[in-house]
């Protein structure tokens, strides 16, 4: 197929931006989206023009690196993918595709579709683990069992990729899926119980300051987040918030 | 060729790494702090020994080129991690794990770091639980296993089929504390370009900032590689884009020697290629082989009209199927080690009966998984005379639980439902069990420059065993660097800060600089994609699953000329000083296409098959065994590391015999 691509070029975290046009001709409905973007870079490459820069790593939907907005949607039309696992049979030929980086306050564009989520960094950084030292002498990973249900739960949570599709997606541009991700992944193992109020105090905290906007449920996160994890963590997480606030020392 | 001296303990093999551990120099709490520590890479290794060596008080500065930690390729790793726990009683040990190991991994393994791998292997699993890992469990609440090939008992630890990213945000967790403390400095988006050395000693780095595309001086009184492995030297591998070789070839110029590069897994259950825009390879873990048969149809006649299109797999029945690793290796079936499972598929993939269009491909079949699990749940909700439309129901829901996320994989790539209709695989690239010489602390042959993880070579022979990486990742960082490192370090915490304002940091800096302005100055006309095509194919032709003679020496000379040709007509685009994608692919790319030819010559200087290196002047000719691969304990029991002297091929090679003193060197049977 043939298509037109519409792609946010942006020299640095100063510069405006703009969209440039780019054609490409002769892709194939197996090609993953960030393939077809291979193609393109190429074919700039070999008339001299910079390609375009995008984040991008594993390519097998697990390391959160890939974020680009497409066609006004995080991760492109399908659904529990990310970018590097759309592929082109999503598309139609002579389709126009508009290319973007995620667009948040709190997550700038370095250049043309990277941004910059060191905010993410920051808010695991306030609380997202348990403090327990390296140690040879850990009690016996049996010795705690947890119910099956929890251990699933905690484990739907911390799937998360840490990509930022969620903040990508909120009118308001709310990191609250991403932040009750990992609150819930702790507040339903028993090895998070400890530290279990100050955490969540922490960490929404650190979110707040970061410049992230708030939740008003409207859910389009759940929708786009490719691991599929629901609003019900964000009720948890209020939840979690409100009951440590008056009960915290 | 001088001998290598692995310094490994004296002593009973089970009381070495106590009685090492016993005799160790320590540095005390006051002189940590003033010590400082670079670690090169933030996966399983490289994040677990950044926070554990904070934990104990030392400045750690941590670099990696993703944009968080987090993202490191371990977090891409499937199925499990191996313990020797024995929570199944299936009779596992220590021991066995370390038997099997040794075994796996072709008797070309170091005896004493592999009993030591197992020796912790339950210490991380403890570890990993405490910071809240979210491992797979059975109803009563306690830890669920499952098995993978080249064993007989069931010590795998999973979380579903993201077991490596669960195990890797655990470290990165432990690195987030150490962060928020200040113990940790973290340097994201920055990539190590070039080892700095004062005194025969390692020193410190230079690290290109690749936002901005500075390039800084950071100094230490240690460093650790922990960058993991070189895989994309075949450009198609189930590795990262961005993962690469060069830190470790880095400090390989500089010293440190390189051991037995040849030793690649090729993982047998892998998505086909599907063309020549492919830029990676996806895998299909291993744990998939605890419920899918593996299959090629019996008849020629009907791979052609599976190939057409003219005949659906499902529509043959079972006696016209040939499993053929059940035929041929009865006592371990499906679970046969990697290197075997992907000999067989290219084996029949060779004789014709590969099944998609470029006859690349076998059967990953979970049918009969899906109706064995199927009326194991109808039993168990009491259904008195279940359809076969409830068994499916039940048994797919099961197969969801175990690999739903692999499943939903494949789909997306493919276009086709695994729960209908058989999984197509082929084997691909995986893993490098050779990399950069270590002793038993782990140093390498530069003195105060360590290598972990999967960067270095030292326990998984020729052949590593399925869920061992990330033990192997884990236990370096958490629980044997830390310890081996106070050994060199009690020595230095006399030195003081080391300035970077000095002749040998303003001489490498000097070196990265010229050589990032003769990159970009080449203005050729060719992307760097290009050559590393080029590379990768030459190295999957003569240096894949196959090798001989001739074609090493061919694929020698292939890639010197590409190498050449690099040089002289490769076009990077925009500028040195700001973000440049191209820029550092192509650094990457100029150290593969050196590591390459060193991994060719390596591949040609050992005559014998093992593992994952298989030559096929070296097979056995007659016997039960016809047809397997032929090692030869005789002349090539030893870890062959090179020395670097300018050109690959000038490589001065050292051997470190090894010593099986607990076990007897055997044919590997899997029949």
């Amino acid at each position: 197929m043939d298509l037109t691509l519409k792609v946010w070029r942006q020299k640095n975290r100063e510069d405006k931006g703009g969209l440039e046009t780019y054609k490409v001709t002769g892709i194939l409905g197996h090609y993953s989206f960030l393939e077809m973007l291979d193609v393109m870079n190429e074919q700039l490459i070999m008339e001299g023009t910079e390609p375009v820069a995008f984040d991008h790593d594993c390519r097998e939907g697990i390391c959160g690196t890939c974020s680009l907005y497409i066609n006004g949607e995080a991760h492109g039309p399908d659904r529990k993918v990310t970018t590097c696992q759309l592929h082109m049979r999503m598309f139609k030929d002579g389709e126009t595709i508009y290319i973007e980086p995620w667009r948040s306050a709190a997550m700038p564009v370095i250049k043309d579709l990277i941004v910059d989520r060191s905010s993410f960094e920051r808010i695991q950084q306030s609380g997202g683990f348990v403090s327990v030292n390296t140690s040879g002498n850990t009690q016996d990973a049996n010795a705690l069992p947890i119910p099956k249900m929890n251990a699933d739960k905690a484990f739907d949570v911390a799937s998360c990729i840490g990509c930022g599709a969620c903040v990508a997606t909120c009118k308001n541009s709310s990191a609250m899926l991403f932040v009750a991700a990992k609150v819930s992944q702790y507040a339903y193992l028993p090895q998070g119980q400890v530290e279990r109020k100050q955490r969540v105090l922490n960490m929404v905290e650190q979110m707040d300051k970061e410049g992230f906007g708030n939740c008003t449920n409207t859910g389009a996160c759940e929708v786009e987040c490719p691991k599929s994890i629901s609003i019900e963590y964000i009720a948890k997480m209020n939840r979690e918030y409100l009951s440590a606030s008056i009960t915290a020392e | 060729m001088s001998v290598l001296d692995s310094k490994i303990p004296d002593g009973p093999l089970k009381d070495k790494w106590t009685n090492h551990k016993n005799h160790i120099n320590l540095v005390n709490p006051a002189n940590k702090r003033n010590i400082d520590i670079i670690v090169v890479g933030t996966g399983l290794a490289g994040g677990s020994a950044a926070a554990s060596l904070a934990e104990m008080g030392y400045n750690v500065k941590t670099f990696c080129y993703q944009d968080s930690p987090r993202r490191a390729h371990s977090i891409a790793a499937q199925g499990g991690i191996n313990a020797a726990k024995n929570y199944q009683n299936d009779g596992d040990s220590v021991y066995r794990l370390f038997y099997d190991t040794v075994k796996g991994g072709d008797y070309r393994s170091r005896e004493a770091n592999v009993h030591r791998l197992s020796e912790v292997s339950g210490n991380i699993i403890d570890q990993c639980v405490a910071q809240g890992v979210p491992f797979g469990r059975d109803y009563g609440g306690l830890l669920d296993n499952r098995s993978f090939g080249g064993v007989l008992v069931s010590r795998t630890f999973y979380a579903k089929g993201q077991t490596g990213q669960q195990l890797l945000l655990g470290a990165y967790s432990a690195l987030n504390r150490q962060i928020a403390k200040g113990k940790v400095t973290m340097y994201n988006r920055h990539e190590m370009v070039e080892l700095v050395k004062v005194d025969g000693k390692a020193r410190g780095i230079i690290a290109r900032n690749l936002e901005t595309g500075e390039l800084e001086r950071h100094s230490a009184h240690a460093v650790v590689i922990a960058s993991g492995g070189y895989g994309n030297v075949f450009f198609l591998s189930t590795n990262a884009m961005g993962s690469n070789a060069t830190a470790a070839w880095k400090i390989h110029k500089k010293g440190a020697h390189f051991a037995n590069p040849c030793y690649t897994q090729i993982h047998p259950t892998c998505i086909p290629r599907s063309g020549d825009h492919q830029s990676k390879l996806t895998l299909m873990s291993e744990s998939l082989r605890n419920d899918g048969r593996i299959w090629v149809p019996k008849n020629i006649e009907d791979v052609l009209a599976i190939r057409e299109g003219k005949l659906m797999p499902i529509d043959l029945s079972e006696e016209q199927r040939d499993y053929y690793l059940e035929r041929m290796y009865p006592a371990f079936g499906n679970l046969v080690p990697r290197d075997v499972a992907s000999r067989a598929a290219k084996e029949r993939c060779d004789a014709g009966y590969g099944v998609n269009e470029t006859g690349e491909a076998v059967y990953l079949d979970f049918a009969s998984a899906i109706q064995r699990y199927g009326k194991q749940e109808a039993a168990i909700a009491r259904m008195e005379s279940p359809t076969q439309e409830d068994i499916l129901k039940l048994g797919e829901a099961v197969i969801e639980s175990k690999y739903g996320n692999l499943f939903q994989m494949y789909e997306k790539i493919v276009a086709q439902d695994p729960y209908k209709t058989p999984m197509m695989i082929y084997p691909a690239v995986h893993y490098t069990m050779g990399g950069v010489w270590v002793d038993y602390n782990l140093m390498t042959s530069v003195e105060g420059c360590y290598c972990i993880g999967e960067a270095n070579f030292s326990d998984h022979g020729a052949n590593r065993l399925g869920a061992s990486a990330l033990m192997q990742g884990l236990a370096d960082g958490y629980f044997v660097l830390p310890y081996t490192i106070g050994d060199y370090l009690s020595n230095e915490i006399r030195t003081g800060k080391i300035s970077t304002e000095t002749p040998e940091f303003e001489e490498a800096e000097k070196e990265v600089s010229d050589r990032i302005e003769k990159l970009m100055n080449i203005k050729g006309t060719k992307s760097v994609d290009h050559f590393h095509k080029l590379l990768g194919k030459a190295m999957w032709e003569y240096v894949g699953m196959a090798r001989n003679e001739e074609g090493l020496k061919k694929a020698m000379a292939e890639i010197k000329q590409i190498r050449t040709d690099f040089w002289n007509d490769v076009r990077i685009p925009g500028d040195r000083n700001s973000l440049n994608p191209e820029l550092e692919k192509a650094g990457r790319v100029a150290d593969f296409l050196e590591l390459g030819e060193l991994f060719a010559k390596d591949a040609l200087h050992r005559n014998e098959s093992c593992g994952g290196h298989f030559r096929e002047e070296s097979v056995e000719l007659d016997g039960e065994q016809k047809g397997e691969a032929k090692r030869n304990d005789e002349d090539y029991a030893y870890v062959a590391a090179w020395e670097y002297k300018g050109e690959p091929a000038d490589a001065i090679l050292h051997k470190e015999e090894l010593e099986f003193k607990d076990i007897e060197l055997k044919q590997r049977s899997y029949k």
